[in-house]
């Protein structure tokens, strides 16, 4: 099983790393601290994953990203490719509109450039999964992530639309939805007492989303109603809520 | 990414921290490691406590309105070397783990309590013990090297040949010589997942006693439950394991449940005690015979049920465990039950165990020859009477409690109890500081 994995050093993609290692995976992966990802290599082999290859970072240049997709998939074929990179600033409406692009470009443009250039060679091939991490933030945005949340739900309509142009190909695709995750990201909501989902068990439910070729998930499942709710929520009583 | 990441660093903010007794939750500034080369720089210069998975029972791993380094995402292995079963890995990473990967490979702790979700770091500043003691000993005598760093900023690497003082003090000190990083391990081989398992119905003190010295030649595990409501009319049971040779049980799958909230009021009390001893007692007397267990319900029968010391309520409980010389056990245990009994205390789980006599891998070590008894007790207003005379008794013959359980042992019990005392002082990190080390050592 060889897996691809952007963003292999978060906590959520790390964790579905060590589910997948036990099972002898081969893994490709990228992330921007390459100190950090050298630690979860070793890890990732003590756990028997069979291989590990660290991808040079590159998570803006178009043309880059598809030659790296062109190139993984060139030397055997890839069964999985997970994109989990993210980044969720505090306090977004007080940031300027320098971070607002920044936010967009690694939460929304960058995502949907590493799909674009596996998609074409997964249909080619007619056979693997593209597993995109959203966040329940796309369903519903509030001042303090709203910027984050408008690139994860941007993910969320662009994953409908890949999962329609693939049908017929083979290739699945799989949008996970986690609530708030116990992660390097979220410190400051533990902070304020509350109380989150595990990365681990996020990365339970994704695995097991991808090996069911899954194409909406929420984790915890909860989720799922919560935003069914809050979505249809009118505005003046949604925006009277302390959230 | 990084951004994200160096603000969380900066931000760290007070929140409230309980330890497993859920006595309080005072507020703590918690600083999250996940980076082992970034902790020198996290620790250097501070005061703290490092703090796993907070699963000691008192103030062993709390520093209210301090600091407290969570070490739980300081958890990768680093190597492992298949032929000889060294595991090299980071001080948070949790037992279970290890377990669940190694013993297909054909290894295992050789030590592990009656929990698995401890860190490496916490079961070595504890120096743990199991149930295979008088196979094994403590967890800390598998431990081969570790990495220590001081709050002077130096890294210290240590081991039993390696400035074994420093070593010594650091396997059950508790946290307080320095953050422990790194870990290496002596695994042992292990023959599969599966245990042999028997359980003997027993009465009496001497049941126990003469149970326990005809199993341990043979039986790699052994412990007791026993009715701590029975007084003098002990009765118990007496469960034995060992590897189970080529066979295998009943698929274990491993569910786990949580209490779902925290009851108003301690579900452990006068009224629930005697009926749920008796139908524990009852139930486990229709397992006599030997049985083919999965080894996790067997070592770890609380474990599948997540927060489970919700059930003592809001007020949380205590824990008071024991160790006496085997010269003294028969006495001491005999008065400790009939003090409990006529205090109308007790608990669900009460463990009566023997150790063996080995040299102790740490200065501070709890484990020691003689029999442990352990028993959980919801906070009431009995208990401190209660408490005192127990520490009377267990004083009296000689004997100690751990560290690991306790909330309020007082400081000249604890003295006598531990007389490395001084020695283990004098190679402590002045920076570590927990409320357990100012309640017991005044710093």
């Amino acid at each position: 099983m060889k897996i691809v994995v952007i963003g292999a050093t978060s906590g959520i993609a790390e964790h579905c790393c060590r589910l997948w290692a036990v099972e002898g995976a081969d893994f490709v992966l990228m992330a921007r601290d390459t100190a950090k990802l050298e630690r979860i290599a070793a890890d990732l082999e003590v756990r028997g994953a069979h291989s590990v290859t660290l991808a040079k970072p590159e998570f803006h240049d178009p043309a880059a990203i598809k030659a790296f997709a062109d190139s993984t998939v060139a030397q055997g074929p890839v069964d999985i490719v997970l994109i989990a990179h993210g980044w969720m600033p505090l306090d977004q409406h007080k940031l300027d509109i320098a971070a607002a692009e920044q936010i967009l470009q690694v939460n929304a443009v960058s995502p949907v450039l590493f799909a674009e250039a596996f998609a074409g060679p997964f249909a080619a091939a007619r056979r693997g999964t593209i597993a995109i991490i959203g966040s329940v933030a796309g369903d519903v945005t509030r001042r303090a992530n709203y910027v984050y949340g408008a690139s994860k739900a941007l993910l969320t309509r662009y994953a409908q639309g890949l999962d329609h142009r693939l049908v017929g190909t083979g290739v699945k695709v799989v949008l996970i939805k986690p609530g708030p995750t116990d992660t390097a990201m979220t410190t400051h909501m533990k902070e304020a007492g509350k109380r989150l989902a595990s990365a681990e068990e996020v990365a339970r439910a994704t695995v097991d989303a991808i090996r069911r070729g899954k194409v909406e998930v929420y984790v915890p499942k909860l989720w799922r109603y919560v935003m069914l709710i809050v979505r249809h929520m009118p505005r003046p009583i949604l925006n009277r809520l302390p959230i | 990414m990084q951004g994200a990441e160096a603000m969380v660093y900066s931000d760290a903010s007070m929140r409230p921290v309980s330890s497993w007794g859920r006595l309080g939750a005072e507020p703590h500034d918690v600083v999250e490691l996940t980076d082992r080369t970034a902790i020198a720089a996290a620790v250097t210069g501070r005061s703290g406590i490092a703090h796993g998975l907070g699963r000691s029972y008192g103030d062993a791993c709390l520093n209210p309105n301090g600091l407290l380094w969570r070490t739980a995402g300081l958890d990768r292995l680093i190597s492992f070397d298949q032929a000889t079963g060294r595991l090299v890995c980071e001080a948070g990473v949790v037992l279970r783990d290890i377990s669940r990967l190694m013993i297909p490979r054909g290894w295992n702790l050789a030590v592990v309590p009656g929990t698995q979700f401890v860190t490496v770091g916490g079961a070595i500043a504890n120096d743990v013990h199991g149930k295979n003691h008088h196979v094994v000993g403590t967890f800390g005598e598998h431990v081969t090297r570790l990495k220590l760093i001081r709050t002077s900023g130096e890294t210290i690497e240590c081991g039993p040949d390696e400035r074994p003082a420093l070593f010594g003090a650091t396997i059950g000190g508790l946290g307080l010589t320095g953050l422990i990083t790194e870990v290496e391990l002596q695994l042992r081989p292990s023959r599969g997942p599966w245990l042999e398992v028997e359980t003997v119905p027993f009465s009496g003190l001497s049941g126990f006693f003469s149970l326990s010295d005809e199993s341990e030649a043979a039986w790699e595990h052994t412990v007791s439950w026993i009715d701590c409501t029975s007084g003098s009319a002990l009765r118990g049971l007496f469960m034995r394991a060992r590897p189970a040779e080529g066979r295998s049980g009943r698929r274990w799958r491993g569910r786990m449940r949580r209490v779902p909230l925290t009851p108003p009021v301690s579900l452990v009390n006068g009224l629930s005690l005697k009926p749920f001893n008796a139908l524990y007692y009852e139930l486990g007397k229709r397992k006599t015979g030997v049985q083919v267990v999965h080894y996790e319900p067997f070592l770890f029968p609380l474990d599948s049920v997540l927060e489970w010391n919700r059930l003592y309520g809001p007020k949380g409980f205590y824990q008071y465990q024991s160790v006496v010389p085997r010269a003294e056990a028969f006495d001491a245990t005999r008065d400790m039950l009939t003090a409990i009994a006529g205090a109308g205390e007790g608990s669900f789980l009460a463990v009566l165990k023997t150790f063996a006599d080995r040299p102790a891998a740490g200065l501070l070590s709890f484990a020691r020859e003689g029999v442990t008894l352990a028993l959980d007790f919801r906070t009431s207003r009995a208990l401190p009477a209660l408490f005192s005379r127990l520490d009377d008794i267990v004083r009296a013959a000689g004997g100690r409690l751990y560290p690991a359980k306790d909330a309020r042992m007082p400081r000249d019990f604890y003295q006598a109890g531990y007389p490395n005392l001084a020695a283990f002082t004098a190679l402590r990190d002045p920076g570590m500081s927990s409320g357990m080390s100012r309640r017991l050592m005044g710093f």
